[in-house]
């Protein structure tokens, strides 16, 4: 039932406004709604009732293992989210004066610090509201280096096939032609065919590392060598961060730019899309094009560094300073770690992946590449099952629901037929990994012996598979009264 | 270990079933050349007992002055279900809903949060959220520029009352693209975007104008006439709301004979607290034809295998994930925690509710801006009428006195000097339903007496 459902005419939650009616005189009658806004007439508690059971029909971290491949979704911690909502941060006011702001710049600026050190990057800009800004920041900083070279000759940015989709959005977004370039049988990008790819007209290419087929690419020194050489950056996906974080830096890989999903590896909520935050880092020579605002330090006195003082920068991205209480929550997750604890995150998320791995291959499921080690996530193909018992990866994924666990990512990356890339995060017990590995095998054995239990899932949801095409194909994206 | 389950005993049975002696054998795949050492300049971790010592004190040292600053972020009441409901774990801890069946919950939120929105701008479809309200604007010139198939100039009409940061925005969104943003004057006099300035580009190839309203001086647009010339220069007209206001003006989705192609705002008066800029949250409506060049999500109503009602994820063939460098947009995380706590706040509003909240905003606006011009010195810079923010003119330089109201907890409004020095000694000041008489006849005794001294 929509909340429109339960509006009566007249009703109102009525302490949630102000009581008395004010003179509007002053606003000329050409300038005023004429008809109210259709909202919903309710009592508060009815809205209480309503979102409060909209939200049991959700899946989430809190309540369920949700090993969402690239993703990242680790244990929230709940200390992060009420600092970060202590009343004072919610009622700071972005145009606040530094004297009002130093208590938050403080945190700001040593974001930025631990950031710069676990990316072996020079510099930091917090300002991107999400990954996929981040990669459009880290882009246009290449370009604005191009450009300041005179170097106007290079119109291409080169993508792996298998980079997630906002990886060529972003570059077509700041004006670059895309070109792809293929991955190997192994896994790793396949460097002749780069090489064959690489030319003056190439302003730069944007890896991820570990990539999204679930390995690190062991010939990212060559990549770096031979893309610096032709005169092209390397741009640093960080979504995959989480795998590396205090075993191997992006900055020491050769990488000139990079963004980090605080969403994913600095555990900050993914709020069912988003707020997330995707800070960029650069390396010295990209500096001065870092996205505005930042937070810079004199003595023990915090200011913002703006247009005014960053004239080379390629400009602002949000109005005011970006997800700011996406970046308190990191700034607390970073703080409660502290080094050693971003190392044990690196570890434990890829011991937790092999053991899954191991385990499934030995259960007899097939790796995407078995040859070679999985890091913080991996990938399952399915095509065996989908073509022998004409059970694919999507029955599996809406059958695991019924068992209690978010399905892993599906069908991406798109060159591995009929996948699942399965990512369980460090925050996850042996025992959730043991059941989601039983959920899986007994699903298999359904898909063996009776296929159509996996085909016809879920069963146990709020509602059955959707209809998609009549979702597309008859568009109903706005309830009016007259469309109850 | 913070956050990590493991038990000596799990790891070392996890690593026998790996078939490795140590956890560092997992990363040999890693050239030993690349391999960080210890990272050492990281703070030591502390504990969350720790961490709540030094971010009570963080918050204390930066306070909680009263706020009579607007100019893109306002100090709205939010009731306290709004939070304690989009705070529940199952929204906070979801992500974007890839499994629809498994997300049912935020599905139909974002479904009554589109459908809000369109009822609030008067326009038939809407997306689920963007960034924020520049980053939502930038968008929509993108998707003007696509839709408008009549032009060819890529040439957008931006009035220079628009807010400062949502024309920087804006030009390093798309200033990439050979799009080309071109400034509209004010009127001196009435702090509008004058219709007839637009005489100067009749019969120009324009594809797109831009309309504020209220515009960043509260001043409220001659919408109707700009919407119209628009169309009769074969140009769309793109419209930036301020979705309180909405409740009391003329929506966009009937500006004019035809009303507006696209709004698109800041949702963040709806329900997001001030929180030093972010996380907010961007809305794009427009006309359902337009709707496959809408960036972002977009959740549709359908039926399941049994005809039951569902919510899905539709017309993905725009995104990224499956159009890749072709989509609409690179959006992929958007802010629907957000607009999870707008829908909460609009249904505990309705429409009546917020009408009330909209009109006490431009009452407290007005009032303030009497006790103020009360004092000698102290003029309203524009004749025209506004919402809940007005431009005022001050006798002494703007930046002393914000300082030393800053000092005595009162932050009195935003200095205009730096975007719009051609006012001379300006501030923007905004008052909403929360400012109270009594904070209003402190500021302007503060203001007094820094005035006399």
């Amino acid at each position: 039932m929509l909340i429109y459902q339960h509006s009566r005419s007249g009703r109102r939650a009525t302490a949630q406004a102000p009581l008395q009616t004010a003179d509007l005189s002053a606003i000329p009658k050409r300038f005023r709604r004429q008809q109210r806004a259709e909202l919903p007439e309710v009592s508060e508690m009815q809205a209480v009732r309503h979102y409060t059971r909209l939200s049991q029909q959700n899946f989430s971290i809190d309540t369920q293992f949700y090993p969402l491949g690239s993703c990242t979704m680790k244990y929230n911690p709940r200390g992060c989210n009420s600092l970060a909502m202590l009343p004072e941060f919610l009622a700071r006011h972005p145009e606040a004066p530094a004297d009002h702001s130093q208590g938050f710049m403080a945190c700001l600026y040593e974001l930025q610090e631990i950031l710069k050190e676990v990316t072996g990057m020079q510099a930091v800009s917090l300002s991107p509201a999400a990954g996929a800004q981040g990669e459009f920041a880290g882009v246009a900083m290449i370009r604005a280096y191009h450009d300041a070279r005179g170097d106007k000759a290079r119109s291409e940015i080169l993508v792996p096939d298998a980079a997630h989709g906002t990886n060529p959005a972003s570059a077509v977004m700041c004006g670059y032609r895309v070109r792809e370039t293929p991955s190997g049988a192994d896994g790793d990008v396949d460097i002749e065919a780069l090489r064959r790819l690489v030319g003056p007209q190439t302003a730069g290419i944007m890896l991820t590392n570990p990539s999204t087929l679930g390995v690190f690419d062991r010939n990212i020194e060559a990549i770096a060598t031979l893309m610096h050489e032709a005169g092209g950056l390397l741009y640093y996906d960080g979504a995959n961060l989480n795998a590396i974080l205090g075993k191997v830096r992006p900055g020491d890989m050769g990488f000139d730019v990079i963004h980090v999903n605080l969403h994913k590896t600095f555990a900050t909520p993914h709020g069912g899309g988003g707020p997330g935050a995707g800070p960029v880092g650069v390396s010295e020579r990209l500096q001065p094009y870092l996205p505005v605002p930042m937070v810079a330090r004199e003595g023990e006195h915090y200011h913002w560094l703006t247009e005014e003082s960053c004239p080379e920068s390629i400009g602002r991205l949000s109005t005011f300073a970006g997800n700011a209480g996406v970046l308190l929550r990191a700034y607390i997750y970073a703080r409660m770690l502290g080094g050693e604890g971003m190392e044990r995150v690196a570890e434990y998320a890829t011991l937790n992946a092999n053991y899954m791995l191991k385990r499934l291959t030995d259960a007899g499921f097939d790796a995407a590449y078995p040859e070679r080690r999985a890091t913080h996530e991996f990938i399952l193909t399915l095509q065996r099952q989908a073509k022998e018992l004409g059970v694919n990866t999507m029955d599996f994924a809406k059958r695991l629901l019924d068992y209690g666990f978010h399905a892993p990512t599906t069908y991406f990356p798109l060159q591995v037929p009929e996948c699942l890339l399965i990512e369980p995060t460090e925050t996850e017990s042996r025992e959730e990994l043991d059941g989601f590995i039983e959920a899986l095998c007994r699903i298999k054995q359904e898909a063996e012996e009776h296929p159509e239990q996996v085909t016809g899932a879920p069963y146990n949801l709020p509602v059955k598979r959707l209809d998609d095409v009549r979702a597309a194909r008859e568009l109903d994206l706005v309830w009016r009264p007259d469309n109850n | 270990m913070p956050f990590i389950p493991h038990t000596e005993e799990d790891l070392r049975e996890m690593l026998a079933a790996i078939g490795v002696p140590d956890i560092e054998a997992l990363f040999d795949e890693i050239p030993a050349t690349l391999r960080c050492g210890k990272l050492i300049r990281l703070p030591q971790a502390i504990s969350e007992m720790e961490v709540t010592g030094l971010m009570s004190a963080r918050a204390r040292q930066d306070g909680a002055p009263v706020c009579f600053v607007g100019a893109g972020a306002y100090d709205h009441h939010i009731p306290a279900a709004v939070w304690q409901l989009a705070s529940r774990g199952e929204f906070y801890t979801a992500y974007t809903p890839y499994q629809a069946e498994a997300s049912q919950g935020t599905l139909q939120v974002l479904y009554e949060f589109q459908s809000m929105m369109a009822a609030l701008t008067g326009m038939e479809v809407s997306n689920a959220s963007l960034y924020d309200g520049a980053t939502a604007l930038a968008e929509a010139v993108l998707m003007a520029v696509r839709a408008n198939r009549k032009s060819r100039s890529r040439r957008i009409l931006v009035p220079r009352t628009l807010h400062p940061a949502y024309r920087r925005v804006v030009q390093a969104m798309v200033g990439k693209q050979n799009i080309e943003l071109v400034e509209l004057p004010f009127d001196p006099a009435g702090g509008h975007t004058d219709p007839a300035a637009l005489a100067a580009f009749e019969g120009q190839d324009i594809t797109a104008l831009v309309i504020p309203q209220p515009n960043y001086f509260g001043v409220l647009e001659e919408v109707d006439l700009l919407t119209d010339w628009a169309h009769a220069n074969k140009t769309l007209a793109i419209a930036v709301v301020n979705p309180v206001a909405l409740a009391l003006l003329h929506p966009p989705g009937s500006w004019g004979e035809e009303g507006a192609d696209i709004s698109c705002g800041e949702g963040q008066p709806l329900g997001a607290p001030l929180s030093s800029g972010g996380p907010y949250l961007g809305f794009i409506c427009c006309r359902q034809k337009l709707v496959r060049q809408m960036p972002g999500r977009i959740v549709g109503r359908t039926r399941d295998l049994d005809g039951k009602i569902g919510y899905t994820l539709t017309l993905q063939a725009r995104e990224q994930h499956i159009r890749r460098s072709k989509a609409t947009s690179n959006i992929c995380t958007n802010q629907g925690l957000m607009a999870t706590a707008a829908t909460i706040h609009l249904a505990l509003l309705g429409s009546e509710g917020l009408e009330r909240v909209a009109a006490a905003c431009h009452a407290n606006a007005r009032s303030l801006v009497q006790k103020l011009t009360a004092l000698e010195g102290v003029e309203p810079l524009f004749n025209r009428p506004t919402f809940h923010e007005q431009v005022l003119c001050l006798p002494v330089p703007a930046d002393d006195v914000l300082r030393q109201l800053s000092a005595q907890d009162l932050l009195g409004g935003l200095n205009l000097s730096r975007d719009y020095p051609e006012l001379g000694n300006a501030i923007l000041v905004c008052a909403t339903e929360k400012r109270t008489e009594l904070e209003m006849d402190d500021f302007q005794r503060k203001l007094r007496a820094i005035l006399t001294c």
